[in-house]
């Protein structure tokens, strides 16, 4: 399907801020903001929805405890018990206190690399996936603002260019 | 201004009324020959009487409070039955003259330890320059006011012991020391004058910066440039290098000299971690308590969300020193060592461990949502669960040596919380009501105000 796209180009990440609000107030759908760097507040004035991955994490970490704890019992206690420090490892509860720092560790470990994973998944970023940012300086210094156009070109430019946009654009958009 | 509410002084007043009556009681029932303490043992026939029949059990404990003269006759036991069961008449007659002394002692360090532990995240904030703090230092001031009074009380305790009004602290006694080599060896740095004088500095040093930066933060309302709040930034960072020093060898004379024979390299951090995380509690509970009273009108949720971040996280690095020095005690498993882990799990396995869920598993379970620490009730609710378990960690951190197996949860502890926590709240709130709740003039002001999540 293919719809037709008005971007507008920014200089300065303040002046994005308002004009996020700005077309936000006059109830525009913004599609996309395309930024050289995080802008803090930019999820929250674009009227994004809070980010669910905190509840994966902590998933995942509880994932990863399991695995931590089956691992070390299997290892220790029923492949190769051994007797370290005096202790003999025949009983998973009272060796517990030293498979910790490893229940820790691998608790950390799948809460943080699971979780990028599934970002850069959620993200739609993969392997030699092609890029979508629609202008290559908005990887440099400019911000760019992406809303769809629905029979309204000429009110959009209008108040885009009032948000202090220095350049727009209107481009057919494939998908 | 705040003004004191007549109800909540009224409820200090009772509660330090109460606390004092339950404390006079736990005295005045304390043994006073070993006889009485050979009755109430008797007439008491519980779990923990029971437990001293056991020889094995008896192997197992630490004896400091008995004095190592008493230890000694342990490995003969077999041959001197008769001696051995008047040694421990006598010892199970002094653990029952500690109780009413450790429960004092125990409520008076652990109200004392907010107040230091307030007056270190207040220290950190003005040298770390914090932003968004600035609209919590006078609650904060507030909290500290109380290291005063509750300074001098744990001081006067302290005296008391080197003046022999109790056996809290073994090597303090010179029968003891006599008979003991490794307290001789150590008798150079543990000895009543020496003991009493680091006492001394460290809390003419603690006390001298709170009213020294109170009073700098006063001036700086009234000031026409920031030269006060910059002097106060430069005593807070040298405040800071003091009390880390000065903390971790008070822990050491104050908690960990009850046990003399058995020591720990991260002691001094554990109990600051406890402190600390008291400290960010009560500074949470007390600004929440203000704003439900209409006060603080400008503190908003994400200063209290920060609050709690700190008592999530703080918890956690308590339960990461708490068992890094239990895990590397219990794997090494050398006798010195690891009998202080012994009597605990054997004789104080509920508090012990009751300890470690409220202190860890119950804040990281509730505190860990984000959306959970702006709820201002459920930080209070967790608030109170965390303050009694490092109620409790104190409790476990002196009572093993103070009281070994005698230790109840009972009217003279119940009357120490009460009393100190009737005290803290009256010193408190009197002193919060001296000055205007926000500064006017801090550098920061304006950005703590428009601090937002």
């Amino acid at each position: 399907m293919a719809s037709k796209v008005i971007h507008a180009v920014y200089n300065d990440d303040d002046i994005l801020m308002h004009a996020v609000k700005k077309v936000r107030a006059a109830n525009h759908h913004i599609e996309e903001v395309y930024t050289p760097f995080p802008v803090h507040g930019l999820d929250k004035a674009m009227g994004l929805e809070d980010t669910r991955i905190a509840i994966t994490s902590f998933m995942y970490g509880c994932l990863g405890l399991a695995v931590a704890i089956v691992m070390m019992n299997y290892i220790m206690i029923e492949d190769w018990p051994q007797d370290i420090g005096g202790k003999p490892s025949f009983s998973y509860l009272e060796n517990m206190p030293a498979f910790v720092p490893i229940m820790f560790e691998m608790t950390v470990f799948f809460a943080a690399h699971l979780m990028v994973i599934t970002f850069y998944l959620r993200s739609r970023m993969w392997p030699f996936k092609k890029a979508e940012n629609p202008d290559i300086r908005t990887t440099d210094d400019l911000f760019l603002m992406e809303l769809g156009i629905h029979n309204n070109e000429e009110e959009l430019k209008k108040l885009l260019i009032d948000t202090g946009a220095i350049e727009i654009t209107v481009k057919e958009k494939d998908e | 201004m705040y003004t004191f509410s007549k109800r909540l002084k009224i409820a200090s007043f009772i509660l330090m009324a109460v606390g004092a009556l339950c404390l006079i009681s736990g005295f005045l029932s304390a043994p006073s020959t070993v006889e009485e303490a050979k009755e109430m043992v008797a007439a008491h026939g519980d779990g923990h009487g029971d437990s001293h029949g056991e020889e094995s059990a008896h192997s197992l404990e630490t004896s400091h409070a008995m004095g190592a003269a008493d230890a000694s006759e342990h490995s003969t036991e077999g041959e001197h039955a008769n001696e051995h069961s008047a040694a421990h008449d006598e010892h199970v007659f002094h653990q029952l003259q500690n109780r009413p002394w450790s429960a004092l002692y125990v409520a008076a360090f652990f109200f004392f330890m907010i107040s230091l532990g307030a007056l270190a995240f207040y220290a950190v904030n003005r040298a770390a320059q914090a932003g968004w703090a600035p609209l919590l230092f006078r609650v904060m001031e507030g909290i500290t006011a109380y290291l005063v009074p509750g300074g001098i009380i744990v001081f006067v305790i302290l005296v008391l012991s080197a003046l022999h009004f109790n056996h809290l602290f073994t090597w303090m006694d010179a029968e003891v020391v006599a008979n003991d080599k490794l307290l001789q060896g150590k008798q150079g740095y543990l000895n009543p004058t020496f003991f009493l004088i680091r006492a001394a500095i460290f809390l003419g040093g603690w006390i001298a910066y709170r009213q020294y930066s109170r009073k700098l933060s006063l001036e700086e309302d009234k000031a026409d440039d920031n030269s006060k709040f910059k002097l106060n930034f430069r005593i807070s960072a040298a405040f800071l290098v003091f009390y880390l020093i000065s903390e971790s060898m008070m822990s050491w004379d104050w908690i960990m000299s009850l046990d003399p024979h058995w020591f720990s390299t991260l002691f001094g951090w554990y109990v600051f971690a406890s402190m600390f995380v008291s400290g960010i509690t009560v500074i949470a509970m007390v600004s929440i308590y203000l704003k439900s009273k209409g006060y603080l009108e400008e503190v908003n949720d994400s200063h209290i969300h920060d609050l709690a971040k700190f008592m999530f996280g703080i918890s956690i690095f308590w339960t990461y020193l708490w068992f890094s020095q239990f895990m590397l005690i219990w794997y090494a498993n050398i006798p010195e060592e690891v009998t202080y882990y012994v009597t605990r799990i054997e004789h104080y396995k509920l508090p012990f461990f009751g300890m470690v869920a409220m202190n860890f598993i119950f804040p990281l379970l509730v505190l860990m949502n984000s959306d959970y620490k702006r709820v201002n009730w459920f930080v209070v609710m967790a608030g109170i669960v965390i303050l009694f378990g490092h109620y409790m960690d104190v409790f476990n951190m002196v009572m093993p040596a103070t009281v070994g197996e005698n230790w109840h949860l009972g009217i003279p502890e119940i009357g120490g919380i009460l009393f100190f926590s009737g005290l803290f709240i009256y010193v408190v709130f009197n002193a919060l009501t001296k000055e205007a709740l926000t500064p006017k003039r801090n550098p920061f002001i304006e950005e703590s105000r428009q601090f937002h999540y």
